[in-house]
């Protein structure tokens, strides 16, 4: 099957049901998007289908083909960050950092979709994200700043 | 105790006064110095075993493994504070396993891990040629040590490479050394003509390295103790950041494993024929206690692991839940007493007459889980080995490896990577050992073993079940009696049964975070009891006092109320230790605690309070709580932690708040127990931890009155439980004595 990845057509040969994320990491090395609990409980392998986020390990390659799919390897590079990555980076959130790809593929996809959210959407949102350092206040402070730059354009 | 104390401590001083950039540390070293274990290439300069320079970059050596702490960052940063480098120009490297690396700190009196390191130092000491801990040497990282361990021999290291590289331009240019100045990696001449320390590599290469430099004053310093950008953030933050999971070796195969559920059971007989016939399944080889599956894609290699069955054996502890409980019910006896580290005033007498309050506390066991499964890459040949995976323990595992395939210690490289959380668990190598064999079966080829969600979670080695029983009493407003037994099984001695050690004497963390705390209660014992071993367990963030802490606060909280007394004000005026003191004002200072004002009982908000001494720094911790009617809400909590010297604030705050979420989250919801020897919960969705709209606002305050420079990682953790179990009675009029407090209340 052939999968849209990062703007990037893949052809790749696996079974209708293997999780998109497995096919990202060990299909493709693309290993940005983590593997956490592969039953939709952490967020870590958050990736975007066409621009909505959602779990990699519970939507079967099949359900990707034909979708813009974009990885945390598509949202920004170290030298040219997306407004979220640069948040991150001056909030200094990341401890561990192994939940980050998936919280910042969550915040991207919160941002593009409600510019200023609440706490309350910030919280509700991020929420199914887990991170296991305790990050949280920084990825709240994170998100508002992230905001304010996409804001300011 | 004391004599393995003093020896320890005599140890660490002759470590201290003999260190040549770092490296010479305790009595066999001094006799025979550690080599340095980096080798230069043609071009390069190795300059103490910490400071490698190419013509095309500089390396910093940052042998402490990062858990998420930012440890790699903190080493470079004291390292390059004296080296004269800018962090932007320097890579960081692990370096190999090497008795350079060990860890002083674990083995000295700052550290709780006493009874293991100070077993081994007596070894070293006295010379005991069979010592394992003289050829493993202790390159560890746990119990909070790295900043204590590092802080000096690391800023001496840049030291005497910086003198090197002068004494070299010095000579060859015919100026004075005193001439020289050196910055953002460049040697500076009179004239302000620049030399970068690169274009020295060449010339450096076999360079006398000058020593005895003296460090400078803390006046001069430019990163220590400033806001920082940390060296791993823009990786960590762009997905470029490789963990022991995403590692990729050439010709590489994909396996898991399954094994007995009831930890360390065997396995009686399978059929793997399904499994065999699934595509992209390579091979189901047998291992101790279950089995690998190979396969040319992780998710192929779960899936196919699904379709096996297997008889199980059952495991050596017991089957049920109730029965550990029991067990430890049945361990405060005088024969199973461990250690009685403190008994002042007289106890018994104070016990025999007038009300006597009494309360059990329980602590379950915990998952550690780390959001990266855990995972390890093993290739096994003829003659060699080698792993790469996330660890704290390298030198273990380069043993390890070596006893299970007969290939020579020398022989078998470890390369250390980055680590997505561990909290303890990567103090374990089962997945090492398990790769190992697997590899050994398929020789040649290397096998990445990555292990399900599920899989990590049931074999965690987790947390000890803990168990306290007070008996107290008060006098005239004040607590004037406590008596406080705890009962574990030894973690040491389930932790290092692993390593093939034994753990003699006391284990002192069945006290740990209860036997020293900064209360001058005129009659207060304190004795450790130990259960019979149990499920196998390891150490958990912050190791005996994640219980304890809980236990000292909880019971002295109960005794202040029965006093009538104040938590925040009767702590205040037990307290015996003006660090502890300083610590206790500043958090009341921060949260605007006032006397008896300070809490309100029974309406819908409620503060507690709790001081816990750990790892050798005072935290204390004030939270406050509000019952909505549908649950407890954690709406805020001030933190103050005493450590000598903050080395970089921004992640002292990260790491204080993140100790706090992580302890508040097990002591809300978080628990493993056993049905017919299996842990119950599995994944996160049975074993949430604290979740970002559970998280309260945590304020944060690092105070440096001390003398000694300490670590933060763990200290943070045991004052929160108690904290939070003070403000829901607060609010609530509830007294909660057992976790997860999610058994007694709802929390939203």
């Amino acid at each position: 099957m052939q999968l849209r990845i990062n703007g990037t057509l893949h052809e790749v040969d696996v079974e209708d049901d293997m999780p998109l994320l497995w096919v990202l990491r060990d299909e493709l090395g693309l290993t940005g998007t983590k593997f956490g609990c592969g039953i939709a409980q952490c967020g870590a392998c958050t990736v975007h289908l066409d621009g909505v986020a959602v779990r990699s390990c519970q939507t079967w390659a099949i359900d990707a083909e034909g979708a813009d799919i974009r990885t945390i390897e598509g949202l920004g590079t170290p030298d040219a960050l997306h407004a979220v990555q640069e948040a991150w980076l001056t909030e200094q959130v990341a401890q561990c950092g192994y939940c980050q790809s998936g919280q910042i593929m969550q915040a991207a996809s919160l941002l593009a979709e409600n510019p200023q959210p609440t706490d309350q959407e910030i919280d509700d949102v991020m929420s199914g994200n887990l991170c296991r350092c305790g990050t949280y206040p920084r990825i709240r402070a994170a998100v508002k700043r992230a905001a304010n730059l996409m804001q300011e354009g | 105790m004391g004599r393995l104390k003093t020896i320890a401590r005599r140890t660490f001083l002759i470590g201290s006064a003999a260190v040549v950039g770092g490296v010479a540390f305790g009595v066999y070293t001094v006799r025979k110095p550690h080599e340095n274990p980096l080798t230069a290439d043609a071009g390069e300069a190795v300059l103490t075993p910490y400071v490698k320079i190419a013509a095309d970059g500089i390396t910093l050596i940052t042998p402490r493994a990062d858990s998420g702490q930012g440890v790699y960052h903190v080493q470079a940063a004291l390292i390059a504070e004296e080296l004269d480098v800018d962090l932007e120009q320097i890579k960081t490297d692990p370096g190999p396993p090497s008795p350079a690396y060990w860890n002083t700190a674990l083995a000295s009196e700052a550290s709780e891990f006493i009874v293991p390191a100070a077993g081994m130092m007596q070894d070293m000491a006295e010379g005991a040629v069979n010592s394992v801990m003289k050829v493993i040497g202790l390159q560890i990282t746990g119990g909070s040590t790295s900043v204590p361990d590092q802080f000096e021999k690391l800023r001496l290291a840049g030291a005497s490479a910086r003198e090197t590289i002068k004494v070299l331009v010095a000579a060859r240019e015919g100026v004075a050394v005193a001439d020289l100045t050196t910055a953002s990696g460049n040697v500076i001449l009179p004239d302000g003509q620049k030399i970068p320390y690169t274009d020295l590599a060449a010339d450096l290469d076999g360079a006398e390295v000058v020593q005895d430099v003296p460090l400078r004053d803390p006046s001069q310093w430019r990163y220590i103790g400033k806001p920082m950008q940390r060296i791993d953030m823009l990786a960590k933050s762009t997905g470029t950041q490789d963990y022991g999971i995403d590692a990729s070796v050439d010709g590489m195969v994909h396996a898991t494993v399954l094994m007995n559920p009831a930890q360390g059971g065997g396995m009686a007989e399978y059929d793997a024929s399904e499994a065999l016939a699934m595509r992209g399944v390579q091979a189901v080889v047998p291992i101790t206690g279950g089995l690998g599956i190979v396969a040319d894609n992780t998710w192929r290699a779960f899936r196919a692991s699904q379709a096996i069955s297997v008889t199980w054996e059952d495991p050596s502890f017991p089957l049920d839940q109730a029965d550990h409980w029991s067990a430890l019910e049945a361990a405060f006896t005088p024969d199973a007493q461990d250690s009685q580290k403190r008994n002042d005033g007289d106890v018994d007498s104070a016990l025999s007459d007038g009300e006597i309050l009494t309360a059990d506390y329980r602590a379950p066991y915990l998952a550690h889980a780390p959001l990266e499964p855990i995972n390890a890459i093993v290739r096994v040949e003829d003659d060699r080995a080698e792993v790469w995976t996330g660890t704290q323990i390298p030198r273990f595992i380069q043993a390890n490896v070596s006893r299970i395939t007969g290939i020579p210690a020398d022989n078998v490289t470890v390369h250390a990577l980055m680590m997505g959380g561990s909290f303890g668990h990567r103090l374990e190598d089962e997945v090492v050992k398990q790769a190992t064999e697997i590899a050994m079966q398929m020789k040649g080829s290397p096998v990445k073993l990555t292990l399900s969600r599920e899989e990590d979670m049931i074999h965690d080695f987790p947390r000890q079940i803990a168990m306290a029983r007070m008996q107290g009493k008060v006098a005239n407003g004040q607590v004037e009696a406590l008596d406080l037994g705890i009962a574990m099984p030894s973690v040491m001695a389930s932790q290092l049964s692993r390593q093939n050690q034994s753990a003699p004497g006391p284990d002192s963390q069945i006290v740990a975070g209860a036997w020293e705390q900064p209360f001058a209660i005129p009659h207060q014992r304190v004795t450790g009891y130990r259960a019979q071993q149990l499920a196998p367990i390891s150490s958990w963030r912050s190791v005996g006092a994640s219980t304890n802490g809980f236990f000292y606060n909880a019971a002295l909280d109960e005794l202040i109320e029965a006093a009538g007394a104040d938590p925040l004000e009767e702590r205040l005026r037990l307290c015996s230790d003006p660090l502890a003191r300083q610590t206790l004002e500043a958090v009341a200072e921060m949260s605007g605690w006032s006397g008896v004002g300070g809490i309100t009982v029974g309406s819908n908000t409620g503060r507690g309070v709790a001081l816990t001494k750990s790892f050798g720094v005072q935290c204390a911790q004030v939270i406050e709580v509000t019952d909505t009617g549908s649950g407890i809400r954690i709406d805020n909590v001030w933190v103050a932690a005493e450590v000598g010297r903050v080395v970089d604030p921004v992640n002292f705050e990260n790491l204080v708040q993140g100790g706090v979420i992580y302890a508040l989250g097990h002591a809300m919801n978080s628990e493993i127990t056993y049905a017919d020897g299996v842990a119950e919960q599995s994944n996160f969705d049975l074993n949430p931890g604290m979740r970002l709209y559970q998280c309260p606002n945590i304020f944060v305050r690092g105070l440096e009155n001390g003398d000694h420079v300490l670590g933060i990682g763990e200290p943070p953790v045991p004052p929160a439980a108690p904290a939070l179990a003070g403000a829901i009675w607060a609010a609530t009029g509830t007294r909660l004595r057992e976790m997860p407090f999610s058994k007694s209340v709802d929390f939203v």
